[in-house]
């Protein structure tokens, strides 16, 4: 046993396992903070979508040497912006372009892979995340962003409410709809780009959508839904990290685990509530 | 300058035309509204009026011709109440949420809501008679319940112009003379401009002006002008008894 708490002693002492725990919990915090809007914009998939351009951004940078943030940044942004518009305003619809985009994006980076060395360590991390391999200057990165997409979400959480319920009311009564649209497609990309290296391109998404879900499953206001996923999926990353230590589990796997389970949980707790009210209804 | 804004209409519709994908649905609407005012629009179903009010909350620009605001009227001083709600099924929101976001515009980009703004809130959950549900969930509610709702929270947004599309439609009659009056309240007592589509009857009693659409502009004139004429005794004859 007192070799158990030696090992948890030394992961803590450890700068890699800090800087995981560091990263990990302040972009589960801002993926699920983000997450409910894009849940009930019906733009869930958006998770997936940019995760993939940003492993196709990652493989093109690997093959010309250069470091990954610099083109997955920038392209990710604009496939961002692009996404949200073509839902808006096209004949295209969202999902359709987000699988276009997706699809493009996976056949540039397997290209990409193909024409150099192959897959190599960094490519594979972004595939399947690698939460563990931060270095000091990818946590300062990861945790400023972070920190600015937290403190943006509650400077504008009033404005996103608004245009996520109604967007022709805000529009009619003066919000400038397009401008927190736009937020919210900039906050989402910095998100997926930070998120990417610690989950995964596979995992990210499940990181935005299940938060949202699970806290929707028993919540019926907006504030609380948010502030629910946001410790919720700051505590499934802990219980994640939590069984990568002791069972030797892929990070990313685990975390999205503890997400499903805590969905299954939340469900059967409002079927239960619901069959309870049902049954008090018959009895008045 | 004052005698300038004085003399200036609030709204002034200029051989307004409006389209979707090229079909025009609506054309050659012309009138102007003073502060003050209380349009009535009303048409059959299909003949442009929400389409008009959408070009109105400028959702929708028109295809020819312009709509022009003045006497410093802005987007921020509108409130709007929707025909039917946009917000989907499960959409998490309770009613004060909702209500609250109506308060969004008169915040002058200051990004939370004061103690006054909740206030005002409360006040106008109390006047739609929906305060005993403001915790509730807002998707949880009747149709009619909802409609309310979306009145206290185009009550919270309004400053200068209340746009309401059939915002009775579906209501009991108790309920309905209940909006009406609040609806007149807000007119005579806050000088508030009013534009409403209805078909009843009860709600022209009550407007100065009439705007009677049939994918173009029928007839637009003072209300008691109306009535007299061949189209307003059609109408009425059509929608019942005063
Ligand atoms: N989003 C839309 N796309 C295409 N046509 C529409 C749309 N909305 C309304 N229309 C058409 O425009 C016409 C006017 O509609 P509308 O303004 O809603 O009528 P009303 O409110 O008077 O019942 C109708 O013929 C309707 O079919
Ligand atoms: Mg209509």
């Amino acid at each position: 046993m007192s070799e158990f708490f030696m090992y948890i002693a030394e992961l803590f002492a450890a700068p890699f396992f800090v800087r995981a725990l560091i990263v990990g919990t302040l972009v589960s915090l801002c993926s699920s903070l983000l997450g409910v809007s894009l849940v009930l914009k019906r733009y869930s998939m958006i998770g997936t979508g940019l995760s993939n351009v940003s492993f196709g951004c990652v493989t093109v940078a690997v093959a010309l040497n250069i470091a990954p943030l610099y083109i997955s940044i920038p392209v990710v942004v604009a496939s961002s912006f692009l996404l949200l518009r073509i839902s808006d305003n096209s004949k295209i619809k969202g999902d359709s372009a987000i699988a276009m985009i997706s699809s493009g994006a996976i056949s540039i980076g397997v290209m990409a892979v193909y024409l150099t060395s192959g897959v190599t360590n960094d490519v594979c991390g972004y595939m399947f995340g690698s939460v563990f391999s931060l270095t000091q200057s990818d946590m300062v990165f990861s945790a400023a962003l972070s920190v600015v997409v937290i403190i943006m979400f509650v400077i504008f959480y009033n404005r996103i409410f608004a245009v996520t319920f109604d967007e022709n009311f805000a529009r009619a009564t003066g919000t400038n709809a397009g401008r927190y649209n736009a937020v919210i497609a900039l906050l989402t990309a910095s998100t997926i780009v930070v998120g990417m290296k610690m989950m995964g391109t596979l995992l990210i998404s499940s990181l935005i959508i299940f938060p949202a879900l699970t806290s929707m499953r028993l919540f019926k206001s907006f504030k609380i839904v948010v502030v629910c996923s946001g410790f919720l999926s700051v505590f499934c990353f802990f219980i994640g990290m939590a069984l990568t230590v002791i069972f030797e589990a892929p990070a990313g796997a685990s975390v999205v685990i503890a997400h499903i389970a805590f969905f299954l949980i939340f469900s059967a707790v409002s079927a239960l509530k619901k069959i309870r009210k049902r049954s008090i209804e018959i009895n008045e | 300058m004052r005698v300038v804004t004085i003399l200036m209409s609030l709204i002034n519709c200029k051989d307004v035309s409006l389209a979707y994908d090229g079909n025009i649905v609506l054309s050659d609407v012309n009138f102007q509204l003073n502060s003050g005012d209380y349009l009535c629009v009303v048409g059959e179903n299909g003949s442009g009026k929400s389409t008009l009010i959408k070009g109105l909350l400028r959702l929708k620009s028109p295809v020819s011709g312009e709509i022009v605001f003045s006497d410093g009227l802005y987007s921020s001083h509108i409130g709007y109440m929707p025909q039917q709600s946009a917000a989907q099924r499960d959409f998490p929101a309770t009613v004060f949420e909702v209500v609250l976001s109506g308060r969004l515009n008169s915040r002058r980009g200051k990004p939370f809501y004061s103690k006054s703004d909740r206030q005002e809130v409360s006040e106008k959950l109390y006047d739609v008679g929906m305060e005993g549900l403001k915790k509730h969930s807002y998707q949880e509610l009747s149709g009619g319940q909802q409609q309310r709702v979306l009145l206290a929270r185009a009550l919270c947004a309004t400053k200068k112009l209340i746009l309401l599309d059939e915002p009775v439609s579906g209501l009991d009659p108790v309920v309905t003379s209940e909006m009406y009056s609040l609806i007149q309240e807000v007119n005579k007592k806050d000088g508030i401009t009013v534009i409403m589509v209805s078909h009843d009857l009860n709600a022209i009693k009550y407007s100065t002006h009439i705007l009677h659409l049939g994918n173009t502009q029928l007839f637009f004139g003072k209300t008691a002008e109306y009535v007299e004429t061949p189209l307003g005794k059609r109408f009425i004859g059509e929608n019942g008894n005063v």
